[in-house]
């Protein structure tokens, strides 16, 4: 088993060097994850969104939907946190007498 | 081939990190172990995604000077959409890592022992 | 009722650091727009205070919010962010679309004001789930769990 895993360990590790050479030199302006939609949220964000924070208005504004996901995402785990543990909701002073 | 080494160093430190978090998944045999692991290559995948968006000559992603009115040049600051998908990286990693506590807790209640080889052995009784 | 953990130099520090760390959460959450930070960073930091508390004290009775009020508080973050969207349906606008309030600003700052009170609903959402997280895991052992049988 512990052989096997080395082996897997390798072939992601020569994977990721082989994909890893064909990616943009690091800083580079033309890269395409720096071309196509966000030179517009550099260029309007200020004045569509009222935000001088580029990423907050992107988080907010731009992609408002997507951060109500992650909201939800918390609050599920939070519940999933609580209910797993069985916590006693109420006043704690009564949790403690009990 | 040194420029290629150098021009990409921040992807290989990360594809070290996310290594070196497989390591511990697969081969430490203590649960708490695993779990740090994970949390170590949920940190490398957003290392990875915030020196995607670094530019060369740009600064930090806030408007300093202007008003509502003028139009910032795009290649004078950096990218800010990666840092807002990893913001949501964090959130969701911070989950992850809870509900999963709680769950490593009451296995330690119920069978006495975090070490996988035992689990086993003691599940199987 | 247990004992204060550690002595009075524990307990009087806590009580002189607590006002700034609020102080500073809030400075975090209202300066988004114009400074790094914004909801989760400055609900995390407001969680932290309460979480400190807890841990100086180990109180029966925490300071300022137990678990019912946490769960609340979250609760009431995630209300209030959908709440806006739902509010924007009653000005014939899209879900989210924050431009359809009817305020008397310039376009701009309408937007502004929507996206700063889903701000303060997600800070609230954050410490209310984080505080109810810690209080989930610090738990005393409850009677019910015994090993090797099923509960």
């Amino acid at each position: 088993m512990k052989h096997f895993s080395w082996f897997v360990m390798l072939i992601v590790a020569a994977i990721l060097i082989i994909a890893g050479r064909e990616l943009p030199r690091v800083g580079d302006p033309e890269a395409p994850a720096a071309t196509h939609v966000s030179p517009r949220y550099i260029e309007r964000g200020h004045h569509e969104t009222g935000a001088p924070n580029f990423v907050t208005a992107v988080l907010a504004d731009y992609r408002g939907y997507d951060t109500l996901g992650e909201t939800s995402v918390i609050f599920t785990a939070g519940l999933a946190c609580a209910l797993i543990l069985g916590i006693r909701l109420g006043r704690s002073g009564e949790g403690g007498n009990a | 081939m040194m420029s290629d080494i150098l021009g990409h160093l921040n992807y290989w430190l990360a594809t070290l990190l996310l290594l070196i978090g497989l390591h511990g998944m697969l081969i430490r045999p203590n649960l708490v172990k695993k779990l740090m692991a994970m949390n170590v290559m949920q940190v490398a995948v957003i290392m990875f995604f915030i020196s995607l968006a670094v530019k060369t000559g740009g600064t930090a992603p806030i408007e300093l000077h202007g008003d509502g009115h003028t139009t910032p040049h795009a290649a004078a600051y950096i990218n800010p959409l990666p840092h807002a998908l990893m913001l949501t990286a964090i959130v969701v990693g911070v989950s992850t890592t809870g509900v999963a506590l709680a769950l490593l807790i009451r296995i330690y209640r119920y069978y006495g022992t975090l070490e996988e080889p035992e689990l086993l052995q003691r599940m199987q009784e | 009722m247990k004992p204060l953990f550690g002595s009075v130099v524990l307990d009087v520090a806590c009580r002189l650091s607590v006002p700034f760390i609020i102080l500073f959460a809030i400075y975090v959450i209202v300066h988004g727009h114009d400074s790094p930070g914004g909801g989760f960073q400055g609900g995390t930091i407001l969680a932290a205070t309460f979480i400190l508390i807890r841990m100086i004290r180990q109180d029966v009775k925490p300071w300022g919010l137990d678990r019912t009020g946490a769960l609340v508080l979250a609760c009431c973050g995630l209300l209030l962010y959908t709440g806006i969207g739902l509010l924007s349906f009653l000005f014939a606008g899209n879900y989210l679309d924050y431009g359809v309030f009817p305020l008397p600003l310039e376009a701009g700052k309408i937007r502004f004001m929507g996206s700063f009170g889903i701000e303060i609903g997600v800070s609230m959402g954050v410490t209310g789930v984080l505080v109810l997280i810690f209080d989930a895991l610090t738990e005393e052992d409850s009677q019910d769990d015994k090993p090797g049988e099923p509960t």
